[in-house]
């Protein structure tokens, strides 16, 4: 795995560039590249969901096939190609395993108090970030690690992660939010 | 425009983020974020966290033949309709007081809501969630819209689990201060508040998160504010 740029295998295409050709191009070379490289991930993240073999490669095709379908809407300047990926299978395992909605913002709604200054970020900024970010997650102390994986792979609510693993909450609060200190001052320092 | 002073905090923002929320506690953040731009970012950078972390995980050996089916499948799927996101120039004369997501739970007209009175001067209209049936009610949660008139404050209460509360309009004060529209309250067992509405009465949506759902502590709460 290298930190900038998200270069793919065996292609001298990022990432984020395959999931542009898709959304732009239909392109189908770009599609199988990136499922080559997000479909086992995806599943390792199912499962950790708490889906069976199977159930996992079902919804690793419903995910990719979403993908597919939206990848008009990708826009590198917001997210990398994982953080985008990583909503959509979200999104998709609350609706599929929890039969829930995800309630989400609308930026289009008037209502919405917009953000003081315009994002100036293009699509090498967010990659470049996103390769910092691998970085500081790689120097996490073990138990911030172990309890941020917990946070997102597991389904579990911090309340929930502190009464299971018999950690007291503020101990699992202080954890989480150190971790995001440290992911965040990462993302945040560009220069 | 003001922003809220009073946020989710780091740790109900990931639980957001990871998507680790039910729908009740994920309807009230995703309210707050639309008037709040300062948590949009750290949810978004949260979900960057997300990404990250998926690209770290140890993968999965998947059978070949799914990608086969998959493109095979590419042809039956039209793109999904692009949905218009025009740019807003200026703010709209009258900008609808519920932001999304909540308006399309309730929708935007308050007065056509059928509000039951629970004390004088205290209106709720529980909020129907979710359209599945028989999965987990309780991890999913309560959200209850309340109305309250000026001076009024529910019994004193204290929590079963979670409760947060989000003025959508007016304000209220506790012993954490005032809050006013966009102000997220988190309250827990460890916190005995006395909220009580400010001279211009408080819109507010209230929620419940069962945080030991194994226990089935949602049933259990006793809770003036949010008895559901």
């Amino acid at each position: 795995m290298q930190d900038l740029g998200s270069p793919a295998a065996g292609a001298d295409r990022t990432f984020e560039e395959l999931l542009t050709a898709v959304g732009r191009d239909r392109d189908r070379t770009a599609f199988a590249a990136l499922f080559g490289h997000f479909a086992p991930r995806l599943k390792a993240y199912l499962r950790r969901q708490g889906c069976d073999a199977g159930g996992a490669e079902e919804l690793v095709q419903d995910v990719m096939l979403l993908v597919w379908r939206r990848a008009e809407t990708y826009d590198p300047s917001q997210a990398s190609a994982a953080t985008w990926m990583f909503t959509i299978a979200r999104n998709r395992r609350i609706d599929a395993l929890r039969r829930e909605q995800r309630p989400e913002i609308d930026p289009a709604d008037p209502t919405l108090v917009p953000d003081p200054v315009e994002s100036a970020d293009d699509g090498v900024a967010a990659r470049e970030t996103a390769g910092r970010l691998r970085a500081a997650l790689r120097t996490l102390p073990p138990e911030q690690a172990d309890l941020l994986r917990l946070a997102y792979f597991e389904d579990k609510p911090h309340s929930l992660i502190s009464a299971e693993q018999g950690i007291p909450l503020g101990t699992v609060k202080s954890r989480l939010r150190l971790a995001m200190e440290r992911l965040r001052k990462a993302m945040r320092d560009s220069q | 425009m003001t922003v809220p002073t009073h946020h989710p905090g780091d740790t109900l923002l990931i639980d957001y983020a990871g998507g680790a929320l039910g729908e009740a506690a994920s309807l009230i953040v995703a309210t707050h974020l639309a008037l709040c731009p300062c948590c949009r970012l750290n949810v978004a950078e949260m979900e960057a966290v997300g990404g990250a972390l998926l690209e770290s995980i140890e993968p999965e050996e998947v059978d070949p033949a799914c990608l086969e089916t998959v493109l095979a499948r590419l042809d039956d799927l039209p793109p999904l309709p692009r949905v218009p996101r025009p740019k807003l120039v200026c703010q709209p004369a009258e900008v609808p007081l519920l932001p999304e997501p909540l308006r399309r739970y309730i929708g935007g007209d308050l007065s056509r809501l059928p509000w039951k009175r629970l004390m004088r001067g205290m209106d709720c209209y529980d909020i129907p969630l979710g359209s599945g049936s028989g999965y987990d009610s309780e991890r999913r949660g309560k959200a209850r819209l309340m109305r309250l008139a000026s001076g009024v404050g529910p019994p004193h209460h204290t929590h079963r689990g979670i409760e947060l509360t989000l003025v959508l309009d007016g304000g209220f004060t506790d012993d954490l201060g005032q809050f006013a529209r966009g102000d997220l309250s988190v309250a827990d067992d460890s916190v005995r508040h006395r909220p009580v509405a400010d001279e211009e009465g408080c819109l507010c949506l209230a929620v419940t998160d069962a945080p030991l759902r194994f226990t089935g502590a949602l049933g259990l709460i006793l809770n003036p504010f949010v008895t559901f």
